[in-house]
């Protein structure tokens, strides 16, 4: 227990620490590894929890693709970031009365109500966590009870991916491709030329 | 002393917080903006995760698939509006932006 507490400790630390580091380093490439580190350490969270195959998800898509895909706009991109930074300190004090604000609320909300007493599973249609491996109990909900939802996620993902390819898309003038109609349409007059040659004498 | 739901909630708390704060204070990098919104959904699958291990039921590691999923079609469309706009103005300042309407 007292390991799990430790680890508890130390994963939240180190996710909010580099959480903290994301908004306000100076370099954005540095913010996006501090993002992949914060990433990381909720996926440790995730493992304290009992959610194996979500926090290997995380890892996979986030750090393997998300993070990785800022990292290659911001470091494709020539942008002038000191420039970008006017305004932090001007922005600070309401921010942070904003934040201290949410945090306070946020904390009463929790505190005021004892989450953990309340019996959302009698009325539930999912059957409970048992001592079954995560993943397996994870597919046999997702697949059945969710399957139109799955889908929807599937579909959601097409059109995002049809969208960032038609968006960034660049049409160039100089590839050379086949229009059949206008191969089709074309006749006689249009490609033979007739000329009278007189002799001796060339084009 | 044993960690309960409560310490889970306060921790998708903070970072949610930091991630609002991210938003605010980084007014014109529109990068920094697109991975607040990322550390907002973070916070909101540690909730679910959370809530879902200490109430025993596994709907909330299903949404917290699902807000997954979301949270990378909204990065990859919004990176390629990023470049898209880059492209066009030479700039990603939040204030430019606005000469997109009519």
């Amino acid at each position: 227990m007292i390991i799990y507490t430790l680890s508890f400790y130390l994963f939240s630390g180190v996710a909010v620490l580099s959480a903290l580091m994301v908004i306000s380093s100076k370099n954005p490439v540095h913010s996006v590894l501090f993002l992949i580190l914060s990433f990381v350490n909720a996926a440790g969270l995730f493992v304290l929890l009992g959610a194996e195959f979500l926090a290997m998800i995380l890892v996979v898509v986030y750090v393997g693709a998300v993070a990785v895909l800022f990292l290659f706009v911001v470091m494709m991109l020539d942008i002038n970031f000191v420039k970008l930074r006017e305004g932090f300190l001007q922005y600070l004090p309401f921010g942070a009365i904003l934040g201290i604000v949410l945090i306070i609320e946020l904390g009463i909300l929790f505190l005021t109500k004892n989450f953990s007493e309340m019996s959302l599973v009698e009325y539930s249609l999912i059957p409970q966590i048992t001592s079954t491996e995560n993943t397996k109990l994870l597919g046999s909900v997702l697949y059945t009870k969710y399957f139109y939802l799955f889908q929807l996620s599937g579909l959601i993902l097409l059109v995002a991916m049809i969208g960032s390819i038609t968006l960034t898309l660049r049409k160039k003038g100089k590839s050379k491709k086949q229009i059949i109609s206008n191969q089709n349409n074309i006749d006689s007059s249009q490609s033979v030329i007739k000329k009278k040659i007189k002799i001796g004498e060339g084009i | 002393m044993s960690i309960t739901l409560n310490h889970f909630l306060f921790l998708g708390a903070i970072l949610f917080t930091i991630g609002v704060l991210g938003i605010f204070l980084n007014k014109k990098n529109v990068i920094i903006i697109l991975m607040s919104i990322e550390l907002i959904l973070l916070s909101v699958n540690i909730n679910f995760i959370a809530f879902s291990t200490f109430l025993g039921d596994l709907s909330g590691q299903i949404f917290a698939m699902f807000t997954l999923t979301v949270a990378a079609a909204e990065a990859a469309i919004g990176l390629a509006i990023l470049v898209v706009f880059f492209r066009n103005l030479g700039s990603i300042e939040v204030q430019e932006i606005s000469k997109l309407k009519g």
